[in-house]
């Protein structure tokens, strides 16, 4: 793990991309989020085959998301995230990048409309 | 000889990637707590102009301007 072997996995997280243009100018902005260190020891991803984890030395690996939770490990801390859709790339030099449209910290999520617009998705379904 | 086995979902439905992701982005944003909700939909708003060209002459452009919700 950290301190031995090949260097622990790193994180880079595009969240939203906007892309607005004014009269004047094109504004395009893409936010990124790390995590604080860039060096974390483990990371779970929802691909479609599962919760997927990802540690130091994994095999090269493409994965496409299915929505779901993304948790990334560091030391004792773990910081969660929703993930809308995307995919990872694991390299073989230990580097994961997560590529998403939206990846949402847990606790900016409204459970009540989470409940509400289910229910209303539901009904359209049958 | 060329299968058609394995198509992904959101293929089989008629959408591409991109749509498809684009909807799940959607559907998160609305689901987001105030501010972030608001944040999130004023930034994902689009507003441009289009012309097609003919005969290396543009014509007249049409303004658009998205919502994420469209």
């Amino acid at each position: 793990m950290k301190g031995s072997g090949p260097p622990v996995a790193t994180v880079l997280v595009a969240s939203t991309v906007a892309l607005t243009s004014s009269s004047s100018a094109e504004v395009q902005h893409v936010s990124f989020s790390t995590t604080s260190s860039n060096q974390v020891d483990m990371v779970i991803v929802p691909a479609t085959t599962g919760q997927m984890g990802v540690l130091p030395g994994h095999v090269a690996t493409i994965a496409e998301f299915k929505p779901g939770v993304l948790s990334v490990h560091e030391g004792s801390e773990t910081t969660k995230y929703f993930v809308s859709s995307g995919f990872v790339f694991i390299h073989a030099n230990s580097f994961a990048d997560i590529i998403t449209v939206k990846a949402v910290p847990l606790d900016r999520i409204n459970a009540n409309l989470v409940q509400k617009r289910l229910v209303d998705f539901t009904l359209k379904l049958s | 000889m060329t299968s058609n086995a394995a198509v992904p979902f959101w293929r089989a439905a008629g959408m591409t990637y991109i749509t498809y992701s684009n909807i799940c982005a959607n559907l998160v944003r609305n689901c987001l707590k105030e501010p972030y909700k608001t944040e999130a939909l004023s930034r994902e708003k689009v507003h441009f102009s289009i012309s097609k060209w003919t005969d290396g002459k543009p014509e007249k452009p049409t303004i658009r301007s998205d919502s994420p919700e469209e």
